[in-house]
């Protein structure tokens, strides 16, 4: 029993991430996340095997896309344009900027583009992980990611960010 | 180039990833030597996916919520449980005397049937697809009230969609394809009353089987599908079949194969 619960709860804060990044208000990611848990704790005896991990997000993404298809006509981007006129931040908020530019050109990105994006770039997981999370072919992955990776470099370069860049994020191994 | 496959984008994504393997990674830093619009492009997509997770950290460093607890969802999934478990056994009285009311509503069906199967027979069996994606739309969908009849009462649903379809009706077992029944419910379709059996493969993607009572000849398997919804739908032995999911067609039908070779001959209902 509380195998299941050491099995399923370091995960979470990646769970919470995830959803947070697609649903941007932290009420409404904390239910998906809740539903998710829910549905994998009633679940757990038909799982077969294999990653957990990747087993949550597929419970977590069909979820938010199943969400997403009875609400879809009406948007929920409120949250971050809400605090977007703000003006004059100081030095030390320059960070907060940073992110918000950042979730705000995430957010304008298709959601499928947005979760391959994630998946990848933020969750560490694989091609083929991702590909059965979301449900297609990892060739569909690949395009999905240069896509996305092009179009939010064009968003960040033309209109919101150009010059507070992070620079010093060199990492290559 | 060292023989091996042309560098490509895919491979650009790969480094910054770090998904390939040490042949193809070296690979690609001969290439990026000697091409700088392509190291500018790695450059760039590593920057882009760090400020991307760092965007993101304050969440994954967050406290998890008090609610997110694992056993207090398990307390709770376990209490809703025993108080379903209370409500089976009561309806089982109930279920009794549904019982007997049906073995006589059975005798009356079965002298009333040829005129309610007229009004029943052979619609265009394309008509049944389209109503059976619409259902699925409807219902796959739903996180908290999918079905109307849950698999808990699962004999309840065989007798009571039977009676109202005026046939009996058996519910594939698609445990073998990794569906596992959640139950079904009664829908309206323009040619009369119409089942829809919903399925879950344990990680929430729903498969839906949707019948409805058909009197027209046999026809064979036909593909439907509707952006990422794809399916088989038939008619065979009294009934109109369509089964839909969001699996690739190969998959579908085996599925359709299993529930035609389930509901071909038209045994008597098992009831289990």
């Amino acid at each position: 029993m509380s195998e299941m619960a050491a099995l399923i709860e370091p995960h979470i804060p990646a769970l919470r991430r995830y959803a947070y990044a697609l649903i941007r208000d932290d009420t409404s990611a904390d239910d998906l996340v809740q539903d998710c848990l829910e549905r994998a704790v009633s679940r757990w005896h038909l799982r077969r095997g294999g990653d957990v991990r990747a087993w949550l997000f597929t419970i977590l993404h069909n979820l938010f896309v199943s969400q997403r298809r009875q609400t879809l006509r009406r948007g929920s981007h409120r949250t971050l344009e809400d605090v977007e006129h703000e003006t004059g931040i100081p030095g030390a908020q320059e960070h907060a900027v940073i992110h918000r530019d950042m979730l705000r050109a995430l957010a304008a990105l298709p959601e499928e583009q947005q979760s391959v994006l994630l998946l990848i770039g933020v969750e560490d997981l694989s091609y083929a992980e991702a590909a059965g999370i979301v449900g297609v072919p990892v060739g569909t992955i690949m395009s999905r990611l240069s896509r996305a990776r092009n179009r939010l470099r064009r968003l960040l370069d033309g209109d919101l960010m150009n010059e507070e860049r992070p620079t010093t994020l060199r990492r290559i191994k | 180039m060292t023989g091996g496959m042309p560098i490509g984008d895919d491979d650009l994504h790969g480094y910054v990833d770090k998904r390939l393997d040490s042949e193809r990674m070296a690979a690609v830093e001969a290439y990026i030597a000697t091409h700088p619009d392509a190291a500018a492009q790695i450059l760039r997509y590593q920057e882009q996916r760090q400020a991307l997770r760092s965007a993101l950290q304050h969440k994954y460093d967050e406290p998890v919520p008090v609610r997110l607890r694992i056993a207090g969802i398990q307390a709770e999934h376990r209490r809703r449980w025993r108080r379903s478990l209370g409500r089976v056994a009561a309806s089982g009285l109930w279920l009794l005397i549904g019982a007997a009311g049906g073995w006589i509503a059975n005798e009356e069906l079965a002298t009333g049937r040829s005129a309610q199967v007229t009004a029943a027979s052979a619609s265009p069996v394309n008509e049944i697809a389209q109503e059976a994606l619409a259902a699925h739309r409807v219902f796959a969908a739903e996180v908290r009230h999918p079905v109307e009849v849950d698999v808990t009462q699962e004999k309840h649903l065989v007798e009571w969609l039977s009676k109202r379809l005026a046939r009996p009706l058996r519910v594939p077992d698609l445990s073998a394809q990794g569906y596992q029944l959640m139950g079904g419910r009664l829908l309206p379709a323009s040619a009369g009353p119409a089942a829809q059996l919903m399925y879950d493969d344990g990680t929430g993607r729903r498969l839906t089987v949707y019948l409805t009572a058909e009197d027209g000849g046999e026809t064979s398997f036909l593909y439907v599908h509707d952006r990422d919804l794809g399916g088989f739908y038939w008619r065979d032995a009294g009934f109109g079949y369509a089964v839909l999911g969001q699996a690739d067609r190969r998959d579908l039908l085996a599925t359709a194969e299993a529930i035609y070779r389930q509901t071909g001959d038209a045994l008597p209902v098992s009831g289990r």
